[in-house]
């Protein structure tokens, strides 16, 4: 099984976090979250794996509730 | 012409039980003549074993049920005899639309796989599954085989014994007593068998009015399956529409959860919603019109000793995928030979118990499916919205995306992982699907269907090996056509399959003993190891 890879994988991460943002310039909040799940729809069918997805999904949910002890 | 539905197809009769001194005694008895106590009936009968059938009325089913029936009910109705009846009224399609909003998203073609007696799944109105079931039981009995079927014959109060269920049976003549060995509940989804012993059903219920509308039209429709998401005739919610026989449709109509339910039922208000969803020339009639909540919940077990649940008492499902009655005669499927090999002796009553593993985890893979197709039809957060839409977005131009489009899956048989009635898969490289506890998928044979060959016992089906002699078994032999080679051969040069009555797979090997057959025979029997 392929794990989800957990340590930096981009050459160039200010470039992806630009056009990320890039992406988003000018939307609603609305628009945004539709940007995004189709975002994630795409990029999860490239992956193609449910193990490394759900991986992910728990790696995010985590993230957001160890910010929030740190409240 | 009276409809098929409103005639008194089995009518209160006077039974001489009802005059007996003391309670008669009946092996096995079920409650409820709907689809799957029929089934269950047949299959007894078909393996001589006496059944009685109780129902509290004289007619089939009416109004808005079940449409759409699967490739496995089909093949079990093929073995119960009455397949080919269901499938030369029934209609068939392969063509299915999606549209969102004003426009269609795509279109899929279910072309069905090759060699198989039966198509993936026919529309065929519930009332037409019904008579033909009641015509097959009163066939069975005019030769002689031990079924009856009492109309107008409510069960009121089950009292569960350890050695028998004593019933009282309420008629227009007055109540009567009766004394089974088993008791099989197959009185619907609100059982009151099951109510009367007090055992819970829980689950979820989806806060969400579906209005049902059957109509017939004259106009050329074509046979096809159209549902939509956020259609303009029915804003923000879905809708779908299907072929029946007979030139009529079924139409369904997400309501949403605060509506007022007798606005929504007025003839005037449900025929112009159909108007403006058929488009202004086309002219029809409204044969049912219902209002549906839907749930999706089940017993947490079906068997409580000589009480046995099957069908909707047993599990409900939403109808996204037409789980329902597709899974309940498969509930009947598995239960029928297990009761025949214990009412007759040879078997352990724990075989039952197996039933209850083996079904119930069915009733787990229904209610996932069905609960996650109605999750997508009808998204219940902002969020589920938002990721609904972004898969029909996407799935107007990607491909990708279309797997996402959750409109329903069709019902498929469960495979039984897990089984204590399962010997350890013994064939290397051979096909998963066939892997023991799976439903052995059809296949053409030099002369006919695999699955009509095999029949409703124990087999052996041997694949480029001489099966073991004197093992007491029926076996088959069928010249190797790429259909076995792909389901059952897979890279194995040679195959011996040991096939259970309702056509599941027990064990397999290269080739076997006439001891590991034995053994493989008696654990799928029930008996310890
Ligand atoms: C709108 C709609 C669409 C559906 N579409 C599909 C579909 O496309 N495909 C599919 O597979 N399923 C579908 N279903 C589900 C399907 O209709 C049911 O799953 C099926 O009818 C269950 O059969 P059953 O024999 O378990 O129960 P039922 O059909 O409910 O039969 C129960 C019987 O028990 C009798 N009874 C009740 N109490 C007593 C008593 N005390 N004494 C004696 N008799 C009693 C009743 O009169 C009845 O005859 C649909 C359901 C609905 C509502």
């Amino acid at each position: 099984m392929t794990h989800l890879i957990q340590t930096p994988n981009l050459p160039d991460a200010d470039a992806v976090y630009a056009d990320v943002l890039a992406a988003h310039e000018g939307q609603t909040l609305e628009e945004s979250a539709a940007l995004n799940a189709r975002l994630i729809l795409i990029l999860a069918n490239h992956i193609g794996e449910a193990d490394v997805i759900r991986e992910a999904l728990e790696m995010a949910k985590k993230s957001v509730s160890a910010d929030n002890r740190a409240k | 012409m009276t409809s098929p539905f409103a005639q008194d197809l089995y009518p209160y009769k006077r039974h001489p039980d009802q005059d007996a001194s003391r309670a008669a005694h009946h092996p096995v008895t079920i409650v409820g003549a709907g689809p799957v106590g029929l089934a269950l009936a047949i299959d007894l009968a078909q393996r001589n074993i006496p059944t009685l059938v109780l129902d509290d009325n004289s007619r089939v089913s009416t109004g808005s049920r079940a449409i759409c029936f699967a490739k496995r009910t089909l093949e079990i109705a093929d073995r119960l005899g009455v397949g080919e009846a269901l499938v030369s009224k029934g209609v068939q399609w392969n063509l299915g639309k999606v549209f969102s909003g004003e426009r269609k998203v795509y279109e899929f073609n279910l072309a069905p796989e090759d060699g198989h007696k039966n198509p993936a799944f026919i529309n065929l109105q519930q009332y037409y599954l019904e008579i033909a079931l009641v015509g097959r039981l009163r066939a069975l009995q005019a030769e002689g085989a031990p079924v009856d079927l009492r109309g107008e014959n409510r069960v009121s109060t089950p009292v569960a014994h350890a050695d028998h269920v004593a019933l009282t049976v309420e008629t227009p003549d007055g109540f009567y007593s009766l004394k089974t060995d088993w008791l099989i509940a197959c009185d619907g989804a609100n059982s009151p068998i099951r109510n009367r012993m007090g055992l819970n059903f829980k689950g979820r219920v989806f806060e969400d009015n579906f209005l049902i509308a059957d109509v017939t039209m004259q106009a050329d429709f074509p046979t096809e399956r159209w549902f939509w998401f956020d259609p303009p005739f029915n804003p923000g919610q879905s809708a779908l529409l299907h072929k029946q026989p007979d030139g009529v449709w079924r139409i369904d109509l997400q309501l949403g959860w605060d509506i007022d339910r007798e606005a929504e039922m007025d003839p005037e208000r449900v025929r112009d919603r159909v108007a403006q969803m058929l488009g202004p020339d086309v002219a029809f009639d409204l044969e049912w019109v219902s209002i549906y909540t839907f749930q999706c919940r089940r017993m947490e077990r079906l068997r409580h000793g000589r009480v046995l649940f099957a069908g909707d008492a047993a599990h409900q499902v939403s109808p996204f995928g037409a789980r329902g009655a597709n899974s309940g005669l498969q509930d009947a499927d598995n239960l029928g030979w297990k009761l025949a090999a214990v009412v007759e002796g040879g078997a352990p009553e724990n075989l039952l118990d197996s039933y209850d593993f083996e079904r119930a985890q069915a009733a787990d893979e229904n209610l996932l499916n069905s609960t996650r197709s109605t999750d997508f039809i009808t998204p219940k957060s902002q969020i589920s919205h938002v990721f609904r839409d972004a898969v029909l977005d996407l799935a107007k131009n990607h491909a990708f995306a279309r797997p996402f489009v959750n409109s329903g899956r069709l019902s498929q048989p469960t495979t039984y992982d897990g089984s204590c009635l399962n010997t350890v898969d013994g064939l290397p490289g051979a096909p998963p699907r066939t892997r023991p506890g799976a439903p052995c998928p059809d296949a053409r044979l030099e002369d006919g269907y695999l699955l009509d060959a095999l029949g409703h016992r124990f087999f052996l089906l041997a694949l480029n090996c001489d099966p073991p002699a004197a093992t007491g078994l029926p076996h088959l032999s069928p010249q190797i056509t790429d259909d076995i080679r792909s389901r059952y051969l897979g890279s194995a040069s040679s195959a011996l399959y040991l096939i259970r009555p309702d056509q599941h797979v027990a064990a397999r090997w290269p080739s076997a003993t006439v001891q590991a057959v034995k053994n493989a025979l008696s654990c799928a029997k029930g008996h310890p190891p």
